[in-house]
């Protein structure tokens, strides 16, 4: 039978990984599918999961009183969907719902938290990826934050 | 023999059309009065438009560069003359000089795969370029235009953007950094979709344009991806008066943005634009 270890050997989350480490996420690896404008999760659920999202893109949303819910941004093809598995309490930030039609691979955090306390070499690797992660993620919340088209100086005539 | 024209001389242009883009950016298109053919302009070189009474400001050229009765101009309204500019209809008269400035390498481009990266109305001076890759579709490798906007109702052009991503030859792909409405698209940063696009980096040609903050960013998503700086190019903006080198207003460290620019390769000035005194 076919495992899902060439599918996460190829998704750039896991690039580079030894096939010792693939095979040991490979079983806490899972094959799922959403439909369009359903959520994958809720804003304060306990997030045990995380996807590497293969195709179709989910937004991040935060839902406010008088504005309904409000995308933070988008996960697309390619893209890692959630951080919060892997920092107590383990619940999601925001909420993530379904733009359009995705596939994913979802691997069960506890499952990883486990393999990582058992293995630190292992854990640390998966540290490193979730970082590189935060790092992106905090540099364009931090361009967002300049608000670059705005009529500050600099903006193009 | 005839003599060149004055190059500090504007030449009277009358206004065909005002197109409303989008809240605050317009686009003019102009005709010489005179009825003979616009200057032959390269993609990325700028003009001179001159309101009279009001005042004279450089304008990248956003029409297709094969079309010689038309010139378009695509501009935000943010001071004295943009704004006077603004208000100006069909049928009024601008004064024009140009085209001045260096220009996207588009022939350099040719046989290999060319990223186009706009934030806000940078889109504007890279318009030509898509017309022209649509034009020569033939000679270039992927081509892969990353757009940003502020949010939906930002997105310049969107009638031909919408045009372009329905092409099966050209990849179109649109972020806002704010959603609002109805809005289905991608949200984040025009960063965020440069590892997402198709493109093989050792054989790309990149042209970036935009607030020069998008622009240091963008860069930098480029390299990362494996783009040498050296195929990265931006276009630069700065004040500019004479347009040919000589006033000194738009002197960029040992170069002039009117004369050596707008458009840099990224390699040539990545140190000046994190100096705070240039």
């Amino acid at each position: 039978m076919q495992t899902l270890e060439p599918i996460l050997a190829e998704h750039p989350f896991f690039k580079g990984l030894k096939h010792e480490y693939l095979q040991l996420i490979t079983g806490c690896a899972s094959n799922v599918r959403f439909d369009a404008g359903t959520y994958i999760f809720r804003e304060g659920e306990e997030a045990s999961q995380f996807y590497l999202i293969r195709e179709g893109k989910i937004a991040l949303e935060i839902f406010a009183a008088q504005h309904g819910p409000i995308t933070i941004e988008t996960i697309e093809s390619g893209e890692v969907l959630g951080w919060s598995w892997i920092f107590p309490p383990y619940r999601w930030h925001f909420s993530g719902r379904i733009f359009e039609p995705t596939r994913a691979i979802a691997l069960d955090g506890k499952c990883l938290r486990a393999k990582g306390e058992a293995d630190h070499d292992l854990g640390y690797e998966l540290m490193k990826r979730v970082a590189q992660i935060m790092m992106e993620r905090l540099q364009a919340t931090r361009l967002r934050l300049l608000d670059i088209y705005s009529d500050i100086p600099g903006g193009r005539l | 023999m005839t003599a060149l024209p004055d190059p500090m001389l504007p030449q009277r242009y009358r206004i065909q059309r005002v197109r409303r883009e989008i809240p605050d950016t317009f686009t003019l298109e102009l005709e010489p009065e005179n009825g003979v053919d616009i200057p032959q302009f390269a993609t990325g070189q700028f003009n001179m438009l001159y309101v009279f009474g009001v005042g004279e400001i450089p304008i990248s050229i956003s029409g297709d560069p094969a079309k010689r009765k038309l010139l378009v101009h695509t501009t935000r309204a943010v001071g004295t003359v943009s704004k006077a500019m603004r208000a100006l209809k069909a049928n009024d008269v601008i004064g024009v000089r140009g085209p001045f400035g260096s220009y996207w390498p588009i022939k350099q481009a040719e046989g290999k795969d060319i990223v186009i990266a706009a934030g806000g109305i940078g889109l504007a001076p890279l318009r030509s370029v898509m017309y022209h890759i649509i034009s020569h579709r033939e000679r270039y490798g992927k081509a892969v235009l990353l757009y940003g906007a502020r949010t939906p109702e930002d997105i310049l052009y969107r009638h031909e953007l919408e045009q372009w991503r329905a092409k099966f030859d050209l990849e179109v792909d649109v972020t806002v950094d704010r959603a609002t409405g109805s809005w289905r698209g991608s949200v984040g940063v025009v960063t965020r979709l440069i590892p997402r696009a198709s493109f093989d980096p050792h054989n790309t040609i990149a042209m970036v344009c935009g607030p020069e903050i998008m622009m240091r960013f963008t860069a930098a998503g480029l390299e990362q991806r494996g783009v040498a700086l050296e195929n990265i190019y931006v276009s630069m903006e700065r004040n500019m008066k004479c347009a040919i080198g000589m006033c000194g207003h738009c002197q960029y460290g040992p170069n002039f943005v009117c004369k050596d620019g707008p458009v840099f390769q990224y390699s040539q000035i990545q140190g000046l634009l994190s100096k705070w005194e240039v």
